[in-house]
């Protein structure tokens, strides 16, 4: 569960100054399905990388599963990132050296899991994900509805309770934008919380809550 | 992420920019491999000037005639005075000394060999019998010159020379003409080819008095003293000058020199010049080195999103610090061993080239060498790995 309490988050740019969330306040329960719009340069993304501890508050609190995460330190907020969130990003974000299974099987790296064990959680993801004959293939040589399926499967092989989607069908067609909004879905159903910012409104009214934002604060929150 | 998949991940990464990764490699390699060859270089010519003097004698003290440090000509000179030459006298008369163990007097000259039909010139050496011990020649057939009165007109041959005179063999017993006079051929030197420039194979030894009226002279050219330890080389050698002095009426009108002396100012001279062209070689690393900083602090503005990713991906700035770290560790370890063989290669094919000289890489230089490989490609792989686990994650991703 995600509770954010008047969340501030200010970028300066020489004098200027930009408020990008100003004081914002936001409840999202476990296994909630939540779209967030609004135009371009409201704070979607500033908000989307504070919940996800990519990025910290300039003011007010986090908590998040119940624990306070709003001061923790870089290496724990590394490992609340790796045991909690995951990230699915308009650009999917592969390592381009590395082919779809072995993108899969970072975070299972980083956590120190063991390779059988790696191996066969990896090989179980390339099935789900319709990706068993693209294993060895490496991004440049997938679709994009390919690459944003290795990038869902990365960021889900750890089971995260939160996945956190940042226009993840920007790139793709609509077609295969539909498609890719369907695995995410069938995620949620599985009971991961779901965080989507879109454009597109279509894809955002089909979540169960419909966050709007402008100025960097929730103009509109409806289920 | 643990040790092994660090390794693993960034030995991939390594691999994966080829060209990138074998230039870093080639110029630590050729660093490496420089340090490896200039000092089997250094070390082989060390090696063969100590073993060129090892090969005259032990604890060698050497008796010439003339004083070599005046430039201005001898003291005596601007009375008139030539200076006094070197006696067989004078040879006996240092021998009573208590630090000399033994002593050789030395004449040499070229004279006319013939026997059964066959002439040629030979270099003739005149000394006694203590010439062998001193000079650690051995024999392969026969006896050396007769001891003091026994003497007579006895010849000792190099092994070509035997050879070439006397190719059935026999030898021992056969007469032989030096000059106008007839020589016994006695023994037969052991092969023992080149030493200071000088072939013993070719060389003819007869009595030192037979030589000097071979050559009509009265004098030396050399005498050769062995002290009776390397402590008494010293002493001997000051003993010796000071009982010429008082012989030769006060004059200094000879030269000693020891063996250990000048062995070891090359010794020193060689061990300097080592040293000296390893340091040349591992400013070249340290070049190197920098190549590697700057080509890793690429690679972090290069793969800032990726950095960016992996931080998303809940990996701590440890893990990325290692994994550059891990990367310049590779690619230096790569230059190192690989240098390594290469300069082994340069210091066979020297040796082929140049069998003389004994041009094995030094052990330390080897170590030193892949050594500071390794500690260059660490030390500048710190800074990048230190950028990139800094790197704010959110503008890693949007690669800014
Ligand atoms: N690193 C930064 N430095 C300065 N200003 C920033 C930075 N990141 C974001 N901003 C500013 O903060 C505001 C909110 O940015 P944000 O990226 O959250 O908008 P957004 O809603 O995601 O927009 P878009 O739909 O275009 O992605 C913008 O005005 C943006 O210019
Ligand atoms: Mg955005």
């Amino acid at each position: 569960m995600i509770r954010l309490n008047a969340i501030t988050r200010v970028f300066r740019m020489g004098d200027q100054e930009v408020r990008a969330l100003n004081g914002v306040s936001l409840d999202i329960a476990s296994g909630e399905y939540v779209s967030i719009m609004g135009p371009s340069g409201s704070g979607k993304s500033t908000l989307l990388n504070v919940v996800g501890l990519l990025d910290r508050p300039d003011s007010g609190r986090y908590e998040l599963d119940g624990s306070d995460v709003t001061d923790l330190s870089e290496t724990e907020r590394a490992r609340v990132r790796r045991e909690k969130i995951g990230f699915v990003f308009q650009s999917f974000h592969l390592v381009p050296r590395l082919t779809a299974a072995e993108n899969i099987e970072l975070p299972l790296m980083l956590e120190g899991i063991a390779p059988a064990e790696r191996k066969s959680r990896v090989d179980a993801a390339l099935d789900a994900f319709d990706l068993k004959d693209r294993a060895r293939h490496r991004p440049a040589e997938l679709s994009g509805g390919q690459r944003q399926r290795v990038a869902i499967a990365r960021a889900t092989i750890l089971r995260p309770t939160a996945l956190l989607a940042d226009e993840p069908t920007g790139n793709l067609d609509h077609r295969i934008g539909a498609e890719v909004m369907a695995l995410l879905e069938g995620l949620h159903h599985a009971g991961t919380t779901l965080i989507v910012v879109t454009h597109d409104r279509e894809l955002g009214a089909r979540a169960h809550r419909h966050i709007a934002m402008r100025d960097g604060e929730i103009v509109g929150d409806e289920k | 992420m643990n040790l092994r998949d660090t390794l693993t991940l960034s030995c991939q990464t390594v691999v994966s920019y080829r060209t990138r990764s074998l230039l870093i490699v080639l110029a630590i390699a050729l660093g490496v491999a420089a340090v490896v060859v200039l000092t089997a270089l250094g070390e082989g010519a060390r090696r063969y000037v100590v073993g060129q003097f090892s090969s005259l004698g032990t604890n060698l003290v050497i008796v010439l005639p003339g004083r070599a440090e005046t430039s201005g000509g001898f003291p005596g000179a601007a009375l008139g005075q030539t200076p006094r030459d070197l006696t067989l006298d004078d040879a006996r008369f240092i021998s009573h000394l208590p630090q000399v163990k033994r002593y050789a007097p030395l004449n040499v000259g070229v004279a006319e060999l013939s026997a059964g039909g066959k002439l040629r010139e030979v270099t003739v050496l005149g000394s006694t019998v203590e010439l062998l011990p001193i000079r650690h020649m051995k024999l392969s057939q026969g006896s050396f010159l007769a001891p003091g009165s026994e003497r007579s007109a006895q010849i000792v041959l190099g092994s070509v020379l035997a050879h070439e005179f006397f190719p059935d063999g026999k030898v021992i017993g056969q007469r032989i003409r030096l000059g106008d006079s007839r020589f016994l051929v006695s023994g037969v030197l052991a092969v023992q080819g080149e030493s200071m420039g000088f072939n013993s194979d070719e060389i003819a030894i007869i009595p030192v008095d037979y030589a000097q009226e071979l050559f009509n002279t009265n004098t030396l050219f050399r005498i050769l003293v062995e002290a009776r330890s390397r402590n008494d080389i010293e002493p001997a050698k000051a003993a010796i000058a000071h009982a010429l002095k008082l012989r030769h009426d006060g004059e200094e009108d000879v030269t000693v020199i020891t063996q250990d002396a000048i062995l070891a100012t090359f010794d020193r001279i060689l061990r300097a010049l080592t040293l000296g062209v390893a340091g040349i070689a591992a400013i070249s690393l340290a070049v190197a080195g920098i190549l590697v900083m700057n080509v890793m602090l690429v690679a972090v503005a290069q793969r800032t999103s990726e950095i960016g990713l992996l931080k998303a991906l809940g990996a701590p700035a440890a893990d990325i610090r290692r994994l550059f770290f891990a990367e310049a560790l590779w690619l230096s370890l790569a230059g190192g061993a690989i240098g390594y063989a290469l300069g082994n290669l340069g210091a066979w094919g020297i040796r082929l080239a140049y069998p003389t000289l004994p041009a094995w890489p030094p052990v330390w230089a080897s170590v030193a060498g892949v050594a500071t490989a390794l500690i260059t490609g660490i030390l500048a792989s710190l800074l990048p790995a230190a950028r990139a686990a800094r790197l704010d994650p959110v503008l890693a991703l949007s690669g800014k």
